[in-house]
């Protein structure tokens, strides 16, 4: 088929696909930026299979209604606390795929050489798709190529593992703790260079082995890197898997020539850094940090913390509710581990009932995903006009008369401020204890995910509401009136 | 050790420094307690009661002062009762050793440590032993009443049978702790409370105890935690508008309590001739700083005048005696603070700790030597509040401002722009035309992918990855394209390239569509 026909259609599908990204600036054409994206794909699949460069398709199509099928189900099936570990699970899906279709790309080339040398012409001429493309290369593309395959190879290869290993700490399958090998880093910076110095070999000729070779060192690299990031670092993880696994996918349009598959690998490698960036600004973390794993050790004696936790029950919750005209409930993942979403909601329905304001307020890192706080809410029915974001709230909380903090610990953290020497000093957080009144509904005592001491809980307008959150709030509900 | 308590010999004095209560306390320290005959007499301790309690009384001051090793007082010594101190002696009281030095001399002569109250430093640790503040308390609610006692109408409106009543306007200068003491009791008996500071971050104070903050617009104001807490003195224009401001409350209030105090120097005049003149008939007003000077022009010390427009201006330095049951009870309870912060061990035993803040700060003489001033103490009085000044910058402060910002922002784009088509064209110079091709649109659309994702909203980071992680396996493409080989090996792994990718694509999409269905508005 004409060549022009699938160029046009991916220029549609690329300008499809940006609208679709562009439309998740705000709730309601979100809703329709899905079916752009829907729009997109299908035309690029359908334009390729289409296309000159294909064989095959009937096989193709089965297999993509066959993964569709599975795809469908797990999506329908999926809970929203387990988006991000769905998240993690279909980015190693594309970096496996990267891995398969760089290796494609090498053992084509190999052949095309093989024929080249040969002088087969009549092999050469019947070649068809990515192999003929090959086959018309000058020497320096080829050079090119090589690069552009090992590059795929190999972020692909990250993208695996460390998708598989977030994956595993994100469904509590592997310990959520910062672990390394001994050798820390040394071992990540000497797997890199190994595979550098495989760079060079593979371009000047070395075959195969090479390539295989660096896919096992990436996969090391992929699987030690992200095992080296603790638990509250996981939304910066996720983002930066999701950036990886787009240059993958870039990366293999530059050595399959394919301007579709640049164009949306860019567009998904940008939109993950700037996911990265956005975390890592939230704790105010480099990003290099957070790479390399692991809070920095603190620069100097923590703050100690003066004064008692003293606790509450349900009866003093509830009357201090009934008291109040304004009320910021922050959750955290603690309401998404305790499954409390519902309750959460079910208590702000009757609390606006009664004519109170109830707001949300979410800090950027809430949860283990960008955005994992709102999902769950809007899951549970909470309007999403009253869901804010940190800085559109924080200057609210001395005008709350209650703020409630549900199942986080270090978004609320004073230490932030007020201790220069705390390991989060200088992360923005919520303000929460500026509230006339702060309730912390906690599993019990001990500090949160990074191990900080939280002198909210100290505060002398700080109650602590112990007990699993959603039993919690479900003991509130029949109190309101 | 043996603690006495003289009787106070300054005229109309009516406190005294131990109280049966503290006794008692004392005597948990460890410590022996002893009194002379008559001492509590005139704040309502009878030397029953003391001797009930355990303590020892004795006749004559001089017999105290030779049974004691500690005396407690209430007003500084005069020179007979230094004389009486010695080497082995602690002697804890007022002392004011800023404007005593005689008084200071003399007792550095006699070789006795000399604790001040009056110098116990404003930090949080040391407020159970703040004396000034427990008397300035007494005096500021005192203030109030003698106002009432010469006021003649009620403070609170009301409207009787008899016909409507004003509510009395009450103007506080001043919110110190004597001030705001004022204010709770002012607005507590129904006046209507205006005060005023100095210090602008007491206006929360103010306004929680009730009353209303005068404003006064000036840009220097000052910042009450450089200074320990207190005032200090003003410049002439900031004055001069503060007057100004007295004279447009002052044909308005009927009571006005002034309480400004500068550590160290006379009470500024606040509360001149003009402003007494401008009051109506029937009003008061008190001026708590009559020792120092007074607030007011006309004010007269230890004395209650009666203006020739009818304004009564009380002048009592003595606010705190003529309560003399309550600020004995306070001031014994200080003094009792301060013995046990002497005495750690609790074994009765005077550890004086020159390495400690409180004990250093206050004591003005020790071993023989003058201790006063102390150096500053090691833990600020108040944190020091950060303010974000929010100054309006003029209209030619801002263009130059955005003129900056503009050029900043220009040489960072052109210098982004410079590096980045540099090196493109150092690219371009050896890479094939083919890869030069692929390349262009990669930065293209790295450019337009970070124009669009900032404007993503956050609360849809999520469906963002989603939807980011559906359209990642575009890479089926790829797949696709070497699906026709006809290399097995190869067929067999595209084809399982195309199966993963198809569960993303389908999997990214539904999860993105069933998240955005979620999203409503209430």
């Amino acid at each position: 088929m004409e060549y022009g026909f699938t160029t046009a259609a991916y220029v549609v599908a690329a300008i499809l696909f940006i609208q679709s990204l562009g439309g998740l600036s705000g709730q309601e054409s979100a809703k329709r930026a899905v079916w752009y994206g829907i729009v997109g794909m299908a035309l690029a699949v359908l334009a390729t299979l289409y296309g000159p460069a294909s064989g095959r398709w009937g096989l193709s199509l089965v297999l993509v209604a066959l993964g569709g099928a599975i795809g469908w189900v797990v999506a329908q099936r999926v809970k929203m606390t387990e988006m991000p570990q769905l998240v993690a699970a279909m980015h190693s899906l594309v970096g496996l795929a990267a891995v398969f279709i760089g290796f494609n790309a090498q053992i084509e080339m190999a052949r095309v050489a093989a024929m080249q040398a040969a002088s087969d012409t009549a092999a050469l001429e019947a070649l068809v798709g990515f192999a003929a493309k090959v086959a018309e290369k000058a020497s320096a593309e080829i050079s090119v190529l090589k690069i552009e395959i090992f590059l795929g190879v190999f972020i692909g290869a990250v993208t695996f593992t460390g998708s598989v290993v977030a994956y595993g700490k994100l469904a509590g399958k592997l310990t959520t703790a910062a672990t390394k090998l001994p050798g820390g880093h040394m071992l990540n910076a000497g797997a890199a260079l190994l595979s550098a110095i495989l760079l060079v070999l593979y371009f000047q000729g070395a075959g195969s082995w090479t390539l295989i070779a660096m896919t096992l060192l990436a996969f090391f690299i992929g699987y030690h890197l992200i095992m080296g990031i603790g638990g509250a670092d996981m939304p910066v993880v996720v983002s930066m898997l999701n950036s990886y696994s787009g240059w993958a996918a870039a990366a293999i349009g530059f050595s399959l020539s394919n301007d579709l598959l640049i164009v949306v690998g860019a567009l998904v490698g940008s939109s993950g850094a700037i996911l990265s960036y956005i975390m890592c600004k939230a704790m105010n973390r480099s990003f290099i940090s957070v790479i390399l794993g692991g809070f920095g050790g603190p620069s100097g004696a923590q703050m100690a913390v003066e004064g008692e936790q003293i606790a509450i029950d349900a009866d003093g919750v509830a009357a201090a509710l009934n008291d109040a005209d304004s009320i910021i409930i922050i959750p955290g993942y603690g309401m998404a581990v305790a499954q409390a979403q519902q309750s959460v909601s079910e208590l702000t329905r009757k609390l606006r009932a009664t004519g109170k304001t109830v707001r949300f307020a979410i800090h950027p890192v809430a949860g283990r995903l960008p955005g994992h706080m709102n999902v769950l809410l809007a899951e549970a029915r909470v309007p999403y006009d009253i869901v804010m974001e940190m800085d559109e709230i924080n200057d609210d909380f001395p005008d709350t008369d209650v703020a409630i903090v549900i199942g986080s610990n270090d978004i609320v953290n004073p230490a932030a401020q007020e201790d220069p020497n705390s390991p989060i000093a200088g992360m923005p957080v919520l303000e929460c204890w500026k509230a006339k009144q702060v309730f912390v509904s906690k599993r019990g005592q001990g500090t949160g995910y990074s191990g900080i001491e939280n002198p909210l809980f100290y505060k002398e307008n700080t109650r602590m509401f112990y007990g699993d959150a959603k039993a919690s709030i479900d003991s509130l509900l029949p109190m309101i009136d | 050790m043996k603690i006495g308590a003289p009787k106070e010999i300054y005229p109309g004095e009516n406190r005294v420094a131990m109280t049966p209560d503290s006794a008692l306390a004392l005597q948990k320290l460890g410590h022996d307690c002893v009194i002379e005959a008559g001492a509590g007499a005139a704040s309502g301790f009878e030397d029953s009661a003391y001797a009930d309690a355990g303590v020892e009384v004795v006749k004559t001051a001089a017999a105290l002062f030779k049974a004691a090793d500690v005396i407690v007082k209430v007003r500084e010594p005069n020179e007979a009762e230094i004389k009486r101190l010695n080497a082995g002696k602690t002697l804890i009281s007022f002392f004011w050793p800023g404007q005593n030095e005689a008084l200071l001399n003399a007792a550095r002569d006699s070789g006795a440590s000399v604790i001040a109250m009056d110098m116990v430093p404003r930090i949080s640790r040391a407020q159970k032993m703040d004396a000034l503040s427990s008397m300035a308390n007494i005096a500021g609610y005192r203030a109030v009443i003698e106002a009432g006692n010469n006021f003649g109408r009620f403070f609170t409106g009301q409207v009787t049978a008899a016909g409507k009543v004003p509510p009395a306007r009450v103007l506080i200068v001043g919110a110190g702790v004597a001030g705001l003491a004022a204010i709770g009791t002012a607005t507590s008996l129904g006046a209507i409370t205006m005060a005023f500071d100095v210090r602008p971050e007491v206006a929360e104070q103010i306004e929680s105890m009730g009353a209303e903050f005068v404003y006064l617009d000036f840009e220097d104001a000052q910042d009450g935690a450089a200074t320990g807490g207190y005032a200090a003195p003003s410049s002439p224009e900031f004055r001069e508008k503060q007057l100004e401001k007295f004279r447009e409350l002052a044909p308005d209030v009927d009571i006005v309590i002034t309480t400004a105090l500068i550590p160290g120097r006379p009470a500024p005049k606040l509360w001149t001739e003009d402003m007494v003149k401008m009051m109506k008939r029937g009003s008061v007003i008190v001026d708590l700083a009559a020792e120092r000077g007074g607030n007011c022009d006309l004010t007269v010390a230890d004395e209650k005048i009666v203006t020739d427009n009818g304004v009564t201006i009380v002048g009592y330095t003595d606010f705190p005696s003529r309560m003399g049951t309550q600020a004995s009870t306070l001031y014994a309870n200080n003094i009792r603070h301060m013995l046990a912060d002497l005495t750690p061990g609790k074994d009765g035993v005077i550890n004086h700790n020159m390495e400690d803040d409180v004990i250093r700060g206050a004591t003005v003489a020790h071993a023989g030597e003058i201790t006063f001033p102390p150096p500053p103490p090691k833990v600020k009085a108040i944190a020091a509040v950060k303010r974000d000044k929010l100054r309006e910058l003029t209209p030619e402060e801002k263009r130059a401002a955005e003129v900056t910002a503009f050029k900043a922002q220009t040489r960072q784009q052109f210098t982004l722009l410079g590096v980045g088509g540099g090196l493109l064209l150092l690219a371009g110079l050896f890479a094939p035309a083919s890869f030069m091709a692929n390349f262009i649109v990669f930065v293209l659309a790295c450019y337009v992918g970070f124009q669009v994702i900032w404007s993503v909203s956050h609360s849809l980071h999520t469906p963002l990855m989603a939807v980011t992680n559906a359209i990642s396996s575009i890479i089926i493409l790829g797949a696709l394209l070497q699906i026709g080989s006809g290399s097995w090996l190869v067929m067999i792994l595209a084809a399982l390239s195309v199966f993963m990718a198809g569960i993303n694509i389908f999997g990214g999409f539904m999860v993105t569509r069933r998240m955005l269905a979620m999203f409503q508005k209430s």
